[in-house]
């Protein structure tokens, strides 16, 4: 990590993940060997933060980037750092083909149900009911659609290896997603296929709640409808 | 593969392209398939470079993909490509000033079809605004390359790859459905190695491909939220295309010495005018070509200085007029410029030409 300011809100999850995958690049001993992607949207400046290289792709194509860049550079550890809108909405082409080419690439997916950058407007995992300044009455499925459970739908892909959903709201689930993080990037070195570890993620300020209010609704709302724990493990035996 | 050295075969344009990419070092070709180009992707599955010279090739799931692959291979100092036609093209200006804003070396082949929209898949050069102005958003301009033969494209990848490399900026190989379709024989080069990850790194220190323990991180952004520093950034931007301006102008002449009146034209274009030219000659009509190799920047002040000695100016292009444009702009005299072209896929014939120019020069 570097020894910058974060620009994020208190209470955010990215920081937190952030420091998880600075974590383990640093235990992997990789950091001369890593090529982060960092998208648009909130986490736009990730490479402000993590002290390795970077290439800051257009929004969505992240994943078009790392399958570039890890079939140039095979023994490199290649991982994207994405949201919602980026992966699930505007990118959802290259993430599914990124995933279903079996890419050895880690996608980290945060999902946090709002776009945080553009301030607090429906995204495609917005909740049924959620308001947000896009749908201000709530998320209704005449006018809006349903919110995409895109990593069920990567689980179903013959490319990946590694499917998981964790959050970063407690300590015990932090020790979690940081294991998921590591076997995700152990699985890219290795060229197992590709991984997608989503985190499902606070945004107190554009839920517009204290960052404890925002811990519980996402207990209480988030998790329900987008489940925890391994969707798909292949590299199990 | 053939591994001979300085092969004369025959090949079309969009093959040759494939066999230039593979001899001249190309680490990786990102591709989407569509008429009239589909051949380059399609030659390069069939020569398998990634079991010979490594070369990475893949078929992407859409144009946007591949060119942000080629904007990240880019990045981490690979010689990569991209090929397409109009429609395809169009869809990757996102990727191409995404580039152009980080300083991203690459190549972008446009074998262009007539438009506007899904278009045709005949022939045009109606992509010249487009390849010459930038494409997509804000201030910017490629190297814009106009081959007129098989051995140009072949050629010009090389070229492409080494002016891309020289000013980390995209460039751009404008050539056709007329020259990527047609065959003719051209000479291949000698077969140029990969450069390794240590040449890589010393070569190119801003490469984005793992930070060693001794130099800063590499990242590459075209963001900047403070407008003094984004200003200060495209002025520097600004100064390297003043640069390319002033050291990469090519074109070629035939025939000005003694000519009235002087045809301008690229691509096939030119190829068609030279004919005409060489029909007008026989009947006593004194007309030259000048041929603009690299559509951007532009030949301006050769333009110039012709058109204070000619007395007529025949633009000859396959689209409404484009290139016209820039020879108004170049000249500052009252030499009257024409203009020739055929639209929506439609190729000129030299009669046409002919019948063209005799009638302005009352022939």
């Amino acid at each position: 990590m570097n020894d910058t300011p974060m620009h994020y809100c208190p209470g955010c999850s990215h920081g937190v993940v952030h420091k998880l995958i600075a974590e383990v690049i640093e235990e992997m001993g990789m950091t001369d060997r890593t090529i982060g992607i960092s998208p648009v949207g909130c986490a736009v400046f990730a490479y402000n933060y993590l002290d390795i290289d970077w290439v800051e792709a257009a929004h969505g194509r992240a994943p078009a980037c790392a399958s570039a860049l890890k079939r140039l550079w095979p023994d490199r550890l290649v991982f994207t750092y994405q949201g919602d809108g980026d992966l699930a909405c505007i990118g959802t082409g290259e993430t599914i083909h990124a995933l279903n080419r079996g890419e050895h690439i880690t996608i980290i997916f945060i999902n946090n149900a709002i776009y945080g950058m553009t301030g607090g407007q429906m995204a495609p995992t917005t909740l049924m009911g959620m308001k947000t300044s896009t749908c201000p009455y709530g998320r209704q499925s005449d006018l809006h659609g349903f919110p995409l459970k895109i990593t069920e739908l990567a689980a179903q892909l013959e490319g990946t290896a590694y499917v998981t959903r964790q959050t970063v709201h407690t300590v015990a689930a932090i020790r979690k997603a940081k294991k998921a993080i590591r076997k995700a990037f152990e699985n890219s070195i290795h060229g197992q296929g590709s991984s997608l570890v989503e985190v499902v993620s606070t945004c107190s300020a554009g839920w517009k709640m204290t960052p404890r209010q925002a811990n519980k609704w996402l207990e209480e709302n988030m998790v329900p409808y987008y489940p925890l724990g391994d969707l798909k493990d292949t590299t199990q035996s | 593969m053939d591994k001979n050295k300085n092969d004369v075969i025959l090949l079309k344009g969009n093959e040759a392209v494939a066999h230039a990419a593979v001899r001249c070092g190309c680490d990786g070709f990102f591709g989407y398939p569509i008429t009239p180009q589909s051949e380059i992707i399609e030659t390069l599955s069939e020569l398998r470079p990634w079991e010979t010279t490594g070369m990475v090739v893949l078929q992407a799931e859409s144009e946007l993909a591949s060119i942000n692959m080629v904007y990240a291979g880019g990045a981490s100092g690979k010689r990569v490509m991209t090929t397409s036609s109009s429609p395809g093209v169009a869809l990757m200006q996102e990727g191409i000033t995404y580039m152009a804003g980080a300083e991203i070396p690459g190549l972008i082949v446009n074998v262009s079809r007539g438009g506007p929209g899904l278009g045709t898949i005949q022939p045009s050069q109606s992509d010249y605004i487009q390849a010459t102005r930038g494409g997509g958003n804000g201030d910017y301009n490629n190297i814009v390359l106009a081959p007129w033969n098989v051995q140009e494209m072949a050629d010009f990848v090389d070229l492409g790859f080494e002016l891309a490399f020289k000013y980390r900026n995209p460039v751009i190989m404008l050539s056709d459905g007329v020259i990527g379709q047609m065959m003719e024989s051209v000479r291949l080069g000698d077969y140029k190695p990969r450069k390794t990850e240590e040449e890589i790194r010393r070569l190119y220190p801003w490469a984005a491909c793992g930070r060693t323990i001794d130099r800063r991180p590499n990242i590459f952004t075209s963001l900047d939220l403070d407008s003094g520093s984004m200003e200060r950034r495209n002025l520097a931007l600004q100064a390297k295309f003043q640069a390319m301006c002033d050291n990469e102008v090519r074109f070629e002449t035939t025939d000005i010495d003694d000519c009235d009146s002087l045809i301008v034209a690229f691509g096939s274009a030119a190829r068609i005018a030279n004919k005409a030219m060489q029909v007008l000659r026989a009947e006593g009509v004194r007309v030259g070509l000048f041929r603009p190799i690299t559509l951007w920047p532009f030949p301006e002040k050769e333009i110039r200085e012709l058109s204070t000695r000619v007395k007529r100016i025949y633009c000859v292009e396959i689209n409404a007029g484009q290139m016209i444009d820039d020879i108004r702009l170049a000249t500052d005299n009252p030499c009257p410029i024409y203009h020739y072209g055929r639209l929506g896929g439609m190729v000129p014939t030299p009669d046409e030409i002919v019948r063209f120019i005799k009638e302005k020069e009352c022939v």
